[in-house]
């Protein structure tokens, strides 16, 4: 056989690491699975244990921290867990939002990894029944000046217009940071919002044993293999080819259809549960519609559409294609959701079959009738859905604080402090000159280069749309609107990340509260670094703790969010990076205040006070000011009052 | 009685909702065509919305144009009925030759999304007649290949002919000048924004007249483009006037 350019003669031989290591899985986890199952588990089950037991899936290091955020909370009506938050606006309808990260995917293939990573957030809002009307991306990168991060934001920038415009969803707002601190490791968080009528709520739940498992949309293929586990749940090295299979490729036209498809299923009453494949593919569709539905599932190997021939059983079971969703149907009603798929073009397949027995089971060589294996067919997998999902390993990380770090000052009442620039360091700095220079520099200066890549218009909905502190979408057929902002304050999170986090959502709150809206909920992304490392897994569980105080303070449940762990390069970790995003209801649209001076004459007030502290501020980072300044103080008592006032003043007409 | 004014759905269709609601709100009773379906269902106009048609991977519209309904409207346009193309259904109607010229990448090689302001070049046409005057129009713009194009000849043609009805302009309505990135960010050969067929009753157009429809969304410059087709189809369909508008 002719040698192929490029492939050496023989195979490598293979590396002497164990299999569950090779996948990811460390070896106290191996025998925790081996006590789940009771057994050894084979190769395919390895496979599947190792994209639902990574960080990505199962949030083992960051869940207990999970658990304390505030999550109730007025008009929530769906909550963590789901595949997105939803929150009563009244009139019937329900506003579902989340944010999810794809900082991975887009260090390897900047386009495809944040097209993806619109996709997979938007497929989030609609299998809850919710149609998506909005996108924000929050996006963080290295020194503007480095020719990688002009080709990193390049490609993003490109990816998430791609995805969002192609499928006709605005993407209406945002952030874009640099900092030196992103250049091995971007950062692209998404939110995607819905819209939906609260009687069309829709769960991931398989419930009704008997009903038939229907899986719908893009075939199946080999890319995304191990994009949970290989991707998203290691320290990044560098920039590797041979990571490249792992990234997602996206086809937003497939998406259209898959949403008009989705939402007229829901619509028609034609489905019981519905879940959208992501990170882990059909492995972790089917088993948290199982597990959510305390059900079972027999799936049918063979019956699943590929894309190419000769896939390992593994391959078709963890593999990420995109554009897939996963429905639970009456036997009745197949006939019908077949015709719905088929009216879109949509490839749709019975794939097994909902049990009562609790465990997801693997079945090649055909099924009966009756939901068995056939007289060929043969079991070559057997796994409690819950040992995949909500039993999965939890982790007990040690958090340390790093030891240079002085003692978080803690929530309180704040030390009022004068705001005449008192503070400022003696730098013979012109202040004219320093000015221009913060609005010129890449942080502050005009996003309209990115922003009008993209379409912030479609769907007639937009009232305020990127380049202003908050987004405003009215809501047809009533007088209100939905006001949303992205926030994440990175530069004092390096210094004290409780206080990264507080201030991250008393920012984006702000945001929403300056238009007159009263912010509803809160979804997070948290950035981080790899939590096996005590200092940042302190990082992480200060954030949390600081998330957890902000929402507490400020009267907020987190309805969802998305925890990143491992980014870092070899030029260390990211600074800890908690973007919030925010959801706001203005109820009348008509006492929007917008972000712009009004009229020449009118007074400018500046209302609550500055505190002395500028570390972290733009200004310390252009004048070179060390963090022994310290950060502002945060008192969230004040801020919930000045969020108050501003919400009153504007709801009695005072403010322009 | 209210005139049905047809609005297609391709597979990819993405301002179709948008614009069946900006027809209602200029008078019309509108109706989706689904893409499979041949039959127009007796409308007295067709609109041909934004979007990507069947993803428009290979070229925009390329793929749409061969489409059932397709056939119906280029049958129906031959009769003389009144089609409006917007965006996406603008390269559709170039891709099937229904009007002239063609749709390239914009110059920058980006896609587009932003405010523009393009001037009506004439007020009698079926699009253009409820426009008041020839102030110019702020509307939006989201696409990827919008850059018109056609030889020196073709485009000298369209001018004599006046079928040219709109031009992207500066914010206060002087020209776009050479190489204007803001006024004419697509870089469309002589700041065409919008054509005629020869006939006059096919028409397309890159801006989205049906995203500024209210005051809420920034412009309601938008509504009187809508509202012509809708009056126009109106008066066809009711057999008054007859409203043929050839080359001028």
């Amino acid at each position: 056989m002719a040698p192929i350019e490029g492939v050496p003669a023989t195979p490598p031989p293979a590396p002497e690491v164990p299999l569950h290591r090779a996948l990811g899985i460390a070896d106290d986890e191996l025998a925790a699975i081996r006590v789940k199952l009771g057994r050894d588990p084979n190769d395919l089950e390895l496979a599947m244990f190792s994209v639902m037991w990574s960080e990505h899936c199962s949030y083992k290091s960051s869940r207990p921290l999970l658990r304390t955020l505030p999550t109730r909370g007025e008009g929530v009506v769906a909550g963590p867990g789901e595949n997105a938050g939803v929150i009563d606006i009244g009139d019937g309808l329900g506003v579902a939002f989340k944010i999810e990260s794809h900082n991975h995917p887009s260090a390897v293939e900047p386009y495809q990894g944040a097209a993806t990573g619109v996709g997979g957030i938007l497929r989030d809002i609609f299998t809850m029944g919710a149609r998506p009307i909005a996108v924000l991306d929050a996006l963080r990168f290295g020194d503007p000046a480095d020719a990688r991060t002009r080709h990193l934001v390049d490609g993003v920038v490109r990816g998430v217009g791609g995805y969002g415009n192609c499928v006709g969803v605005p993407t209406v707002g945002g952030e874009l940071v640099f900092d030196p601190s992103y250049a091995g490791n971007p950062l692209v968080n998404v939110m995607a919002i819905g819209l939906l009528p609260l009687e069309r709520l829709t769960l991931a739940s398989a419930p009704g044993p008997g009903n038939l498992v229907v899986l719908f949309g893009s075939t199946t293929g080999r890319d995304g293999i191990g994009g949970a586990s290989v991707l998203a749940s290691a320290t990044f090295t560098h920039d590797d080819p041979s990571k490249r299979p792992s990234v997602q490729v996206g086809d937003p036209f497939a998406e259209k259809l898959l949403i008009e498809a989705s939402l007229e299923l829901i619509e028609g009453g034609l489905v019981e549960g519905l879940q959208d494949l992501g990170a882990g593919g059909i492995t972790c569709a089917t088993s948290e519609l199982a597990d959510r539905g305390r059900t079972g599932m027999l799936v049918d190997l063979d019956a699943i559409p590929r894309r190419e021939p000769g896939m390992a059983p593994f391959e078709v079971m963890i593999s990420e294609s995109q554009e897939r969703m996963c429905a639970v149907v009456r036997p009745e009603r197949l006939a019908a959701v077949e015709a719905v798929c088929g009216r879109w073009g949509l490839p749709a397949a019975v794939i097994g079959r909902v049990t009562d027995d609790g465990d997801i089971a693997i079945v090649t060589g055909g099924l009966t009738d009756r939901g068995r294996p056939g007289p060929a067919g043969r079991e070559i997998a057997r796994i409690p859905a819950a040992a995949l999902t909500s039993d999965a390993i939890v982790h007990d990380r040690l958090a340390t604080p790093p030891a240079r770090r002085r003692e978080a000052p803690a929530p309180g009442p704040a030390e009022p402090g004068p705001s005449n620039g008192e503070g400022l360091p003696e730098r013979g700095m012109d202040p004219g000159a320093v000015l221009l220079a913060l609005v010129g520099g890449p942080n502050l200066a005009s996003r309209r280069w990115v922003t009008d890549q993209y379409d912030s218009t479609v769907q007639t909905n937009t009232v305020v749309g990127p380049g202003h502190g908050a987004a405003v979408l009215r809501v047809k057929g009533t007088t209100k609107a939905l006001v949303a902002s992205t926030d994440a304050n990175h530069a004092v999170g390096a210094i004290d990340p409780w206080l990264g986090a507080a201030l991250s959502v008393a920012e984006a709150t702000r945001n929403v509260a300056i238009t007159g809206a009263r912010p509803l909920g809160v979804t997070n992304c948290l950035n981080y670094g790899d939590p096996t490392r005590p200092e940042a897994f302190w990082q992480l569980s200060e954030a949390v703790r600081g998330l957890g105080d902000a929402c507490r303070a400020l009267g907020l449940p987190v309805t969802g969010g998305n925890v990143s762990l491992y980014n870092e390069s070899p030029a260390g970790a990211i600074a800890p990076t908690p973007e919030i995003g925010v959801v706001g209801l203005l109820e009348d649209v008509g006492l929007l205040v917008g972000p712009a001076f009004a009229d020449v004459g009118d007074a400018v007030v500046l209302v609550g006070e500055c505190t002395p502290g500028l570390a972290g501020s733009a200004y310390a980072d252009l004048a070179g000011v060390a963090s022994e300044d310290g950060p502002p103080a945060l008192d969230l008592d004040r801020e919930l009052a000045v969020q108050r006032f501003i919400r009153e003043a504007i709801a009695r007409g005072l403010v322009e | 009685m209210t005139v049905r004014v047809g609005v297609v759905v391709f597979p990819g269709s993405n301002c179709d909702t948008d614009t069946l609601r900006g027809l209602e709100l200029a008078g019309a009773e509108s109706v989706p065509l689904w893409h499979e379906v041949a039959d127009l269902g007796g409308v007295a106009a067709v609109v041909l919305p934004g979007g990507f048609a069947y993803g428009d991977y290979l070229r925009a519209g390329v793929i749409a144009r061969f489409s059932p309904v397709m056939r119906s409207v280029a049958a129906f346009a031959a009769d003389g009925g009144l089609v409006l193309g917007i965006c996406n259904g603008f390269q559709v109607l170039a891709e099937a030759g229904l009007v002239p010229g063609a749709l390239l990448r914009n110059r920058g090689l980006r896609f587009l999304g932003r405010d523009v302001h393009v001037v009506p070049e004439r007020l009698d046409t079926p699009f253009t007649r409820a426009l008041p005057d020839r102030r110019p129009l702020r509307l939006p713009i989201a696409h990827g290949e919008g850059c018109y194009y056609a030889d020196d000849a073709t485009l000298d043609a369209l001018e004599a002919d006046g079928q040219v009805i709109f031009r992207y302009v500066q914010a206060d309505g002087r020209p776009a000048r050479a190489n204007d990135a803001e006024a004419n960010p697509n870089g469309s050969l002589r700041a065409i924004a919008g054509v005629v067929a020869r006939g006059g009753n096919v028409a397309g157009l890159m801006p989205h007249p049906e995203r500024a429809v209210e005051g809420i969304l920034g412009s309601d410059d938008g509504l009187a483009i809508l509202r012509s087709l809708v009056d126009s189809a109106a008066e066809r369909s009711s057999g008054s006037v007859p409203v043929v508008v050839g080359a001028r």
